[in-house]
């Protein structure tokens, strides 16, 4: 396993004994009463039989009937080291992801300078492990510096621990060398994950392109700038038989596209972001920037196929596409405000959203953020299972509480979640087998 | 219908969009202006509604008639008058609209007039500032008083508004006129149509509650107003339109299209005009022509904004 997380110099003998918990494996679909224990930072058994029962000397914690499952693993956390440190680091983004459950943060490229050498990853890496709390891999750029020109040295990337190829937040729009990075990656089985949008289509789009944006007198982005890529992406998989992963997908026609590839066997998968199965471009109201997000808020109707879309397993893997960006970028005119959100601390408690709210199945939920990125991303953490990283969480599926951003770890505020209410507290947090956040109103 | 109306208050603090205005609220302002029309027309035209009161004109983009009418309406009732010139001041400098807004505000107006190209900025602004904020046009969103305005001179002209046919022709897309006159003019009671090419026509349209037609000649078929809008000059070079002598041909106002309409149809124009571009320079001057006529009602129409919302500043 490729991980950036640091073994402690002398693994640490002590057992962890998690009882009372409803064991949640979504790689399996396990879904019981049971208990787990906690080795060497590795999952060293876990089962029914382990309900009431810890070994002697084990550290004892008490779920309480809540679940205990796989701690997330987002793959795609927008990061501003190096470069713009003053809209989040990874030590910052590691505390959020902590208290949002989530154990692995995966980051993107877009950073000044961009992640297109060796040594920059090697960089994240060591900055990571020294300087988060939960894993962090990189996704390093397919171009470099992202420019959509030049391909980047995959093999040797790929070698240091990139996890995936990415033009990051802009689109390759050069047919010919799209196909050049999936052939090209192919050969080392790398996964390429793309950012779809058709910047000529979109133009200087900023929004979802309606009544809505015709009434703001903003201009609008058509849903099919991104279908159209993914259409024209989906036959260059087709042809390299290389391994592709649309990065956020926003429309029904979209995942229409992905449903048919990956009936004809193609290796083709998709994300959505949460903030696309929860919100929807009417939530912008009166120029509201922090719903400014690329690809932008759709109709509702696309969010509920976005929703179904999880459900189904059509859509792979939820991602909070956390994207930290200060006031002064955001507090401008909407079309000329940065696009983005934050989303690593309110993930969990967003997705359980559709679970109260919508009734989507939990294990179907959870699977997007754990077992499915774990295999996309080649990861071993993300089930339940003997042996596994002990990235595990334990959640309150009922607990109420209202989404303050001066509250969040993150270190910036941009949340479109502010003041919503949420059902689901993480109550704690262990990446390989130490507890790295732990509720403070939580007595387990 | 005015005299149904008569209780009817315009009682906000800013004036940012003409989305969400009540009829009430429209001929409100519309009586106001309509005798503040009339005393302009008298030798003595001042009033001292606004004395002590100070007014800013924060143009971030380049405006003759709109600024020069609003610095005219605000003189007129007594109001001292800034002009902000914004090619010469910070704001070239990289001061962000938020800082320019607290600046300002600093310096305690009781009103402010802005204009910005960017659709919400104005709204942004007005959540910064402590006084009133009128919006002058944000980008392609809105720009409530020459709705009103032209609501006026239609209502001057033809006695009522409700039930009239209008039809708005050209750069729908990025006009911001029309979207605050499909406001007014459906709350209003009269019927719109919206003419231009697909090109320069913004995403469902139809849902504002308005007619589409592509074709000029039918969509002039029956109104009794036809209202022109002006087509910017780097729209004309094959991005929106191929050239101007296409765009004229299909969606220029000549006396053919024109007939089309009603005999007694008005002929509107926000200006500034481009003669031949989309509008024949003889219809431009035409008898049923009201476009003059615009331009006075635009000083009336900002003294009753102006007055309206002097009445909901604090007096202490």
């Amino acid at each position: 396993m490729r991980t950036s997380k640091v073994q402690p110099a002398q693994p640490s003998t002590e057992v962890t004994a998690f009882i009372n918990a409803r064991l949640i494996d979504p790689a399996s679909g396990r879904d019981e009463p049971g208990g787990l224990l906690v080795k060497d930072g590795i999952i060293a058994d876990l089962g029914g039989h382990l309900r009431r029962n810890a070994p002697d000397g084990a550290t004892v914690v008490d779920c309480r009937n809540n679940v205990l499952c796989p701690g997330l693993i987002d793959a795609q956390v927008f990061m501003g080291e190096p470069g713009q440190e003053h809209r989040e680091t990874l030590k910052t983004a590691s505390h959020a992801a902590a208290a949002g459950g989530v154990t692995t943060i995966i980051v993107m490229p877009d950073t000044k300078p961009v992640i297109d050498q060796v040594a920059l990853v090697d960089f994240i890496q060591r900055r990571g492990r020294d300087n988060a709390i939960v894993n962090v891999h990189v996704m390093a750029a397919a171009t470099r510096e992202l420019k959509g020109e030049e391909i980047t040295e995959i093999g040797l990337l790929k070698r240091t621990g990139a996890v995936a190829f990415t033009n990051g937040k802009s689109t390759i729009t050069n047919t010919r060398t799209m196909r050049q990075v999936l052939n090209y990656a192919k050969d080392f089985g790398a996964l390429v994950v793309h950012h779809t949008e058709d910047p000529y289509l979109s133009g200087n789009g900023a929004m979802n392109s309606g009544e809505a944006s015709t009434r703001l007198g903003i201009p609008g982005v058509h849903k099919f700038a991104e279908t159209i890529v993914i259409e024209r992406d989906v036959r260059l998989t087709e042809m390299t038989r290389g391994r592709y992963h649309a990065a956020t997908i926003s429309c029904e026609e979209s995942l229409a596209v992905i449903r048919a590839a990956k009936a004809k066997g193609l290796g083709v998968t998709c994300g959505v972001s949460i903030n696309h199965l929860t919100l929807n471009e009417n939530d912008i109201g009166p120029y509201r920037t922090f719903f400014k997000l690329r690809p932008p808020l759709r109709a509702e109707s696309d969010r509920a196929a976005m929703v179904r879309g999880v459900e189904s397993g059509d859509i792979d893997i939820i991602v909070s596409s956390h994207d930290p960006q200060d006031v002064d970028v955001k507090r401008q005119p909407f079309a000329e405000a940065a696009d983005g959100a934050i989303g690593l601390e309110t993930l969990l408690a967003a997705a359980l959203r559709l679970h109260h709210n919508q009734n989507v199945n939990l294990v179907a939920l959870l699977r997007a953020m754990t077992s499915n990125p774990a295999k996309l991303f080649g990861l071993a953490s993300g089930r339940l299972e003997k042996g596994a990283p002990a990235d595990l969480i334990v959640v309150d599926l009922e607990q109420p509480w209202v989404v303050d951003k001066a509250l969040l770890k993150s270190r910036s505020k941009n949340t479109p979640f502010d003041e919503r209410k949420m059902m689901g507290r993480v109550l704690r947090t262990m990446v390989a087998g130490e507890t790295v956040y732990q509720y403070a109103g939580a007595a387990g | 219908m005015t005299t149904t109306t008569k209780n009817a208050i315009f009682a906000r603090r800013h004036l940012l969009t003409c989305e969400g205005l009540s009829a009430g609220e429209i001929t409100a302002l519309l009586d106001i202006a309509d005798r503040a029309a009339d005393t302009n027309r008298q030798v003595n035209k001042n009033r001292d509604i606004l004395k002590g009161r100070s007014l800013v004109n924060l143009f971030f983009e380049a405006s003759t008639r709109t600024q020069s009418s609003f610095e005219m309406a605000a003189k007129r009732l007594g109001a001292d008058v800034l002009n902000m010139n914004v090619a010469t001041s910070s704001v070239s400098k990289g001061e962000t609209l938020i800082d320019t807004a607290m600046t300002l505000n600093a310096m305690r107006p009781d009103i402010l007039v802005v204009r910005h190209h960017a659709a919400g900025a104005v709204e942004l602004l007005s959540q910064k500032v402590d006084c009133s904020v009128i919006n002058a046009g944000d980008g392609a969103h809105q720009h409530p008083t020459q709705a009103l305005l032209d609501a006026l001179t239609i209502r001057r002209a033809k006695g009522r508004i409700a039930g009239l046919q209008v039809a708005i022709c050209g750069d729908i897309l990025h006009s911001r006129v029309a979207r605050s006159n499909i406001d007014v003019l459906n709350t209003m009671g009269a019927r719109v149509r919206v003419i231009a090419p697909s090109t320069l026509l913004p995403p469902a349209i139809d849902r504002l509650g308005v007619e589409v037609f592509t074709d000029m000649n039918k969509g002039l078929e029956g109104c009794d107003i036809v209202m022109m809008l002006r087509l910017q000059r780097e729209r004309m070079n094959g991005s929106f339109v191929p050239s101007t002598r296409e765009f004229y041909h299909y969606f220029g106002l000549d006396h053919e299209k024109l007939a089309r309409a009603k005999p007694d149809a008005l002929i509107m124009h926000p200006g500034p005009m481009n003669r031949g571009v989309e509008i024949a320079s003889t219809v431009a001057d035409h008898a049923r022509s009201v476009i003059r006529e615009q331009v006075e009602m635009g000083v009336a129409v900002r003294m009753a904004v102006l007055e309206a919302l002097a009445r909901q500043l604090p007096n202490q």
